[in-house]
This record gives structure tokens, sequence and C-alpha cells, in this order.
């Protein structure tokens, strides 16, 4: 009878011997002793980072010991499950407060909501003439609300910046340490899972990467005319950009698109985009009036500024959707 | 009770935003892992989208795009909410990318994602 | 129509509480990324073709990438600090019999 379960058990092992066989990346040991070959002289050398591991190392083990023992108290599965409990209870409160809301709310779908007022009447009627946008949401974010969204523009570069800050930081230690630089060639580094000269990928980011990208200028060029606008034409930019990075690496990226690139882009964008605002402002602030004929409803060139700052708006989020990219994966662009 | 079921059943994409909004705050505050404790947050977020847009609904009518130049009111919904949404969906990348690095930055430093774990460290160095 | 809906909405519930109750994260991310794509189609229900396209694009593509991204780079620095604590530890041994010797 025990002869069975054990059998099985010896399998796995061979199975899991096996698999793991092939993938000697992975194993510790191996990448180890490589390093430790290669670089001896430099480990030697730096002995204040290595003294500063070890004492990371004593600190963390001492807090995950006091961590443990604390978590073996009687009290803390205690103070945890009366924590569950007071969440369960708290969000089941505001459950029942927010359900006796929505049930005095007008139904749904009905006509006489009180949402649909004279704002949403007016951009409907007048919005193809002042506006000369099809479709109205683009017109409307573009024209009436464009200060709105100059400030979103603004947000997403500053969230792009901070991201810049947080992760490129230890980018530039690797200048300082040679252990982190050591790290940083060594087999086992941040690069070390990413895939080098991988067919599939490549083949198939070379046909789909000029797709993806023809799309995206497709949906910014025509957001004022159907769905879609600068913001989900410059996402779609920003994934092609993604897979090609993902496919062919940052090497060959950076022939066209580097830091200095990203700079300019973006601060070019954001310029004109603030420069026709200010113009608006200084009109009256009604909405931004420009001398560019608004042209045939329906025609690629017409609606006047609104394809201009649907470009700008697309090229910011496509610089910042790629820059998230580049910081997450690399630390640097 | 019966009319305030009846009236929660009428406006069903409502109170699904709302039971969605409340199971993401219970996962933002039970989870003791940042990455979950941010997906919470960005379930939040969808359901406070979700909630907004469907206010703008109007049955029987089309997206606010002028195909044949009628530009009668009876014929769109109403254009407001999803312009409010649209911007809000970008921003939200935003933040989310924000918390992420923060949480990197957080493993760079105390080596756990777990936020007891990290309080603890943290309350150990400044002493 | 009305019964696709509620079936969806019924579907974003369950992601939603499958995120709260997994204990994998990657798993979580994943169904994350399925509750953003069921949620562009809602988008579509409720009339607004640029709020399903800015979220399939955003929501669904480059927000669970860059979550994807975030546990690679733990799992990077994990092996990382695994090698250093390695080379600690050789160096140790190899100065304590030094010593001894």
């Amino acid at each position: 009878m025990r002869e069975k379960p054990e059998g099985l058990l010896k399998w796995a092992h061979a199975f899991s011997a096996f698999m793991n066989a092939g993938d000697e990346r992975l194993d510790n040991d191996l990448v180890f002793s490589q390093v430790r070959d290669a670089d001896q002289d430099v480990y030697e050398a730096d002995s204040y980072e290595q003294e500063w591991a070890e004492h990371e190392q004593e600190e963390k083990q001492e807090v995950i010991e006091r961590l443990e023992r604390w978590r073996a108290l009687k009290g803390y599965r205690a103070a945890r499950r009366a924590y569950a409990l007071l969440c369960v209870t708290i969000c089941m409160i505001m459950i029942v407060v927010l359900l006796y809301t929505v049930g005095s709310l007008p139904a749904y779908g009905d006509p006489n909501h009180p949402i649909n007022n004279e704002v949403s009447a007016r951009y409907i009627e007048k919005g193809l003439q002042e506006t000369g946008a099809v479709n109205i949401v683009t017109g409307m974010i573009l024209d009436y609300r464009a200060f709105d969204t100059l400030g979103e523009s603004t947000v997403l570069f500053t969230g792009a910046m901070v991201v810049l800050f947080l992760l490129r930081a230890d980018a530039q230690s690797h200048k300082y340490s040679a252990l982190a630089q050591t790290m940083k060639d060594s087999p086992h580094s941040e690069t070390f899972y990413e895939p080098h000269r991988d067919v599939i990928l490549q083949k198939t980011a070379m046909i789909l990467v000029p797709v993806v990208l023809i799309f995206g200028v497709y949906v910014v060029l025509n957001g004022h005319l159907s769905p879609g606008g600068g913001f989900s034409g410059g996402a779609i930019m920003g994934a092609g950009l993604m897979l090609y990075v993902t496919a062919f690496g940052f090497a060959s990226i950076r022939r066209f698109f580097t830091y200095k690139t990203y700079q300019f882009v973006v601060l070019i964008a954001l310029l004109t985009y603030a420069m026709s605002k200010c113009y608006s402002f200084y009109t009256g602030a009604n909405h931004i009036e420009s001398i560019i004929p608004l042209g045939t409803p329906g025609a690629i060139l017409s609606s006047g500024l609104i394809l201009v700052l649907n470009i700008c708006v697309g090229f910011v989020v496509t610089c910042t959707m790629y820059a998230f990219y580049a910081m997450f994966r690399k630390g640097e662009m | 009770m019966g009319a305030l079921i009846d009236r929660l059943l009428v406006n069903y994409e409502s109170t699904a935003s709302v039971i969605l909004f409340c199971i993401g705050f219970s996962t933002l505050l039970m989870n003791n892992n940042l990455i979950k404790k941010i997906i919470g947050m960005d379930i939040m977020d969808a359901s406070v989208y979700l909630f907004l847009a469907c206010q703008g609904y109007i049955k029987g009518r089309t997206a606010p795009i002028i195909v044949d130049g009628i530009q009668s009111v009876e014929k769109y919904i109403n254009p407001i909410p999803a312009g409010l949404v649209l911007t809000g969906i970008v921003v939200s990348v935003s933040v989310t990318a924000l918390m992420l690095a923060l949480s990197i930055r957080l493993y760079y430093r105390y080596h756990t994602l777990n936020l007891d774990e990290i309080i603890a460290l943290a309350g150990k160095e400044e002493v | 129509m009305t019964a696709i809906v509620v079936l969806m909405l019924l579907f974003l519930i369950v992601c939603a509480v499958a995120v709260c109750l997994t204990r994998d994260l990657l798993t979580s991310v994943v169904i994350y990324m399925s509750f953003s794509l069921i949620m562009s189609v809602v988008w579509i229900t409720l009339e607004s073709p640029d709020l399903a396209i800015t979220e399939a694009a955003v929501g669904a593509g480059i927000t669970s990438l860059l979550f994807f991204l975030t546990l690679k780079k733990i799992h990077a620095i994990d092996a990382r600090n695994e090698v250093r604590r390695r080379h600690a530890q050789q160096k140790q041994d190899k100065g304590g019999a030094s010593g001894n010797a």
C-alpha cells in the first residue's frame, strides 16, 4: 500500500529535476559560482557595501523574529479577527447607506433625470456649430472644458516626472558602487529575465507594431469624427512602443527615442496647448477661438484647434505611457 | 423595504457600482499586501466611473456622435459624464503608476510588501 | 440585452471578490485585467465608445503591464539580495577559516 505514493513522489522529483535541468538560468548556485569566479576582486574592494548588506540582513532577521513572536501571541489572532470583523462591519454599514441613497435616485435611463439639464442640451444642439467636432464628447473636453484637459495633461506629465525621480535613483547608484555595477552585469541582474532575441516575439512584433502604431495615429487624428481622441490614441501608440521595446530591446529604440526626445516632445506639446489656452483667456475665456476656420463637419481637416490639441494630448500620453514602462522596466530611458 | 428593493433593481447599474465600491474598499482594508491594496483602489476607481457614467445614460438613445446631421436632444445621451470619466480613467493610470513606483522603493528599502512588517521596520529605524 | 448587462455586472462583482480572496499576486493581477476588459464592454452597453476604447487600452493594457513589471522587479530584487547574502556568507566562512589557520 505504501509503495504507491512513494513511487509517485519519486516520479514527481524526477520530473521536476528534468524540468529544472534545462532552465539552469534559475539555478542560484550556478549563477552564484559564475559571479564569484568573475568578480572576486570587485567584491574584495567593496567591503562597505557588504557590511551594509550583512547589517541589513541581521536587522531584518531580528524584525521578522519579533513579528513572528508577536504573531504567536494569543492576542494577535484575536486582534486580527476583531480588525477583520470591524472592516466587514464598516463595509456593511457603508453598503446599506449607499444602497439607501441609490434607492432614492431617479430611475436608470430616465430622460427626466436632473443631470440632463440645459448644459448638455446646449452642448448637443450648438456643439457642432461652435466647435466643429462631430464627436460631441471630444468637442466638449477639448473646447468648452479645455482648461480641465490642460490640467489633466499636466497631471500626467507630473506623474511621469515623479516616477522618474523614484525609480531613477537606483539607475544612478550603479555609478557609485562597484558591487551594484557587478550586479547589473551579472547573469542574475534585473535584465536577466528579459527575452534575448526571442524569434517568435520579434516576428510577431514586426507584424503587429506598425499596425498598432497606425491604429493609434488613426484614433488620434479621427478624435473629432469618431470615438477616440488624444487619450485613447496616445495610450494605443504607447502600447505599440512598449511592444517594440519588449521585442527588440532598448538599444534599438534609442535610435529614435531617447530621454532628450521625450523631454522635447512633451515640452513642445504642453507649451502649444498652454499657449492656445492663454489665447483663449485673452479673447474672453468663452471657448477656444481661433483664426483657423472650422471647416466642413466630418472632414479630417475641420474643427479648428481641436485637431491640434488632440495631437498634442496624444503626444503627451504616448510619451508618458512609454516613460512609465521604461522606468518600471529599466529605471532609465 | 420591498419598494426599496424594487428601486434598487430598477437602478441595477448604480447598485452594482455601489457593491463594487464596497468590495474595493474592503480589499483595501483587509489585505496587508501593498499590491492588493492598489488593486482594491483601482476597483474603487472603476466603480465610481461606472456610477457616474450610468447616470448620464438614457434608454433608447445613441452615443453623442452626430452622423446624420440631426442635432436633437431627443436622440443622444448626456455627453457630460462621459467627458468627466474619460479624464478620470487616464488620471487613475498615473496614480496607479505612482503608487507602484512607491511600492518598489519600499521593497528596495525593506524587502517586503507586507504593511505590518514595513511599519515595524520603519518604527525600528526611528528609535 | 438587460440580461447580458446584468450578467456582466455580476461577473465584475465576482472578479472583485476573487481579487480580494486570492493569495497569489500574479493571479489577482490577471483577474484585475479581465475585470478591466469586461468593464470596457460595459462602457459600450452604456453608449460611451470613447470610454470603451480608453479603458481597453489603458485599464486592461497599460495598468496590468505596470503591475506585471512591478512583480518582475520585485523578483529581481529578491534574486539580487540572495546573491548578495550568499556572497557575504561565503566571505564570512572564508575569513573565519583563514583566521583559524
